[in-house]
């Protein structure tokens, strides 16, 4: 099944096409010296508006997951690994994404993995796999 | 210190609620005048009396199954003259009209809010499996607030975000399958004696633990029931209350605090908006959560009970597991009864004013086989990650 992509614009942008550098860019304020997610036009923090995208290394591990058994729609290739992945550079900076290649079972909470890009259309969507 | 609880000028004067079926014959339409009309009349009130109209969501100007009528429908199908009225999906929570309705009254806007939700959404799955799928809310290239961040993840149901608040509260306080199957095992026990519930068949913890994973851990039976149906509430001044035919049942105290990201992925997952109400809601009040007789608790997934339990302070942080084990401290003969009804995993999910509706039941005796002990206070509340609204009633 294709996956629904996101609609791109100024905010958005870098952190859905970072991958066609290879980059996992997140939102950083310059003022508070912090990344925030997701990205935005202005620090939640400080309201600043010295903000922009920056590359971080790509690598976290898994805050929380969930193994998706249910075919919502057709052609989804269940069961396969929802997952919430904090990264090593801050504490809460996370996302929602899939991991992959791994079996299903051997996903855990805490389980050290790194970033992995696939294009769909405009957009490279940040994956993991297992570090 | 707060020099004024808006909410302590407003009760609950009358209730109403349509068929609860799976699927219903009638319109979406036809339920909501169903359930406000009943609503109205238990209120001792004529259509002329209501002055105000308030719902959650309304129905985002496209009148889809999880919100088919709005505010604005509502008003012309039933001929209404009003000061004021208002939908909208932002804000606390299915617990929103309530709470929007309850400030119209204090803010001198209105004497007598209806309030009311309606959801048809067995209805559509019968044309459209795919109808619930996150995937079918916009049209083309997602550029939803919130959803653009997680169904390019084939995150298609809520389930999936949900499943990962249980599984970090599994990892996080040792909960186990067990203790999460007493919430739909306790539900399914409520809805044998509740004749308007969807699922009525006993169930067993093998029948729950045999059933099938949807997104680990939740299972089918964690899950709550699509139904069609709708629900109204009629809130009026306190003063205007005092006439009423039902003893008036006071909004004690408010929960509607949201203190963290608006968002499913970045506020905590083992508390989500649903603590940041608790605590709100109990700095309204000298009341206490050991005052609560019986607690009406948003079981659209089951591990938000849990956390409901938490965030109302019902028990301790992490500790919902340990006090649901077994069953009885939630049983209708337990020292805090929940989701007497079946709440939404077998009565049907009415989502959100079913709580309300069963609770003013409760407090008022009319609860026919599933009523519990006498009591004057209740709680509800409802919704899940960054939706969370609570509600402290009152009977004297």
């Amino acid at each position: 099944m294709p996956r629904k992509l996101p609609a791109l614009n100024a905010d958005n942008r870098a952190f859905w096409q970072g991958g066609k550098s290879d980059a996992l860019l997140m939102h950083y304020c310059h003022s508070c010296t912090r990344f925030f997610h997701p990205p935005g036009p202005v620090c939640p923090n400080c309201a600043s508006f010295d903000v922009n995208p920056r590359r971080v290394s790509g690598r976290g591990k898994v805050a929380s997951f969930t193994i998706n058994h249910q075919p919502w729609v057709p052609e989804l290739n269940e069961p396969f690994v929802i997952a919430i992945v904090e990264l090593e550079e801050q504490a809460g900076l996370r996302f929602v994404t899939n991991i992959e290649d791994l079996a299903v079972e051997d996903v855990f909470i805490g389980m050290p993995v790194r970033v992995r890009f696939r294009q769909e259309d405009d957009v490279w969507l940040p994956l993991f796999i297992k570090e | 210190m707060l020099d004024r609880v808006y909410e302590k000028d407003v009760a609950i004067t009358g209730i109403g609620q349509s068929e609860i079926a799976r699927p219903s014959q009638l319109s979406g339409m036809r339920l909501t005048v169903d359930a406000c009309l009943e609503a109205i009349a238990d209120a001792g009130l004529k259509r002329s009396d209501i002055d105000g109209i308030a719902c959650w969501p309304g129905d985002n100007n496209n009148g889809n199954s999880f919100s088919p009528v709005g505010p604005n429908a509502l008003q012309n199908a039933l001929g209404l003259q009003v000061n004021w009225f208002g939908g909208g999906y932002e804000g606390p929570g299915p617990l929103a009209g309530i709470i929007n309705g309850a400030m119209a009254i204090a803010s001198g806007l209105c004497r007598n809010v209806l309030v009311f939700r309606t959801i048809t959404e067995s209805t559509a799955r019968q044309s459209n499996k795919e109808a619930s799928a996150l995937s079918n809310k916009t049209q083309g290239r997602d550029s939803s607030f919130a959803w653009q961040w997680y169904t390019p993840f084939n995150v298609l149901s809520a389930s999936n975000l949900i499943a990962m608040y249980a599984q970090r509260h599994f990892h996080d306080y040792g909960t186990t399958p067990e203790q999460l199957a007493q919430i739909a095992l306790n539900a399914r026990r409520n809805a044998q004696v509740n004749p308007k519930a969807i699922y009525r068949t006993p169930m067993t913890m093998d029948d729950y633990m045999q059933s099938r994973m949807i997104s680990s851990p939740l299972r089918m039976f964690d899950c709550d029931v699509h139904c069609d149906a709708s629900t109204a509430i009629v809130l009026s001044r306190k003063d205007v209350a005092r006439d009423a035919p039902n003893p008036p049942i006071r909004i004690e105290a408010i929960g509607s605090a949201l203190n963290q990201p608006w968002s499913w992925d970045q506020i905590s997952l083992t508390e989500g908006a649903a603590f940041d109400a608790g605590k709100m809601m109990w700095s309204r009040t000298d009341l206490k959560p050991s005052d609560v007789g019986a607690a009406q608790l948003y079981d659209g997934f089951s591990i938000l009970t849990m956390i409901w339990l938490e965030a109302l302070n019902l028990c301790p942080k992490g500790e919902s597991g340990s006090f649901v084990e077994g069953g009885h401290r939630i049983a209708r003969d337990g020292p805090l009864p929940i989701n007497t009804n079946g709440g939404q995993l077998s009565g049907g999910r009415t989502h959100g004013l079913g709580y309300v509706h069963e609770a003013c039941l409760q407090l008022w005796g009319k609860a026919g086989d599933r009523q519990i002990a006498e009591h004057q206070v209740a709680v509800t509340a409802a919704g899940g990650g960054p939706l969370g609204g609570s509600l402290l009633l009152v009977k004297d």
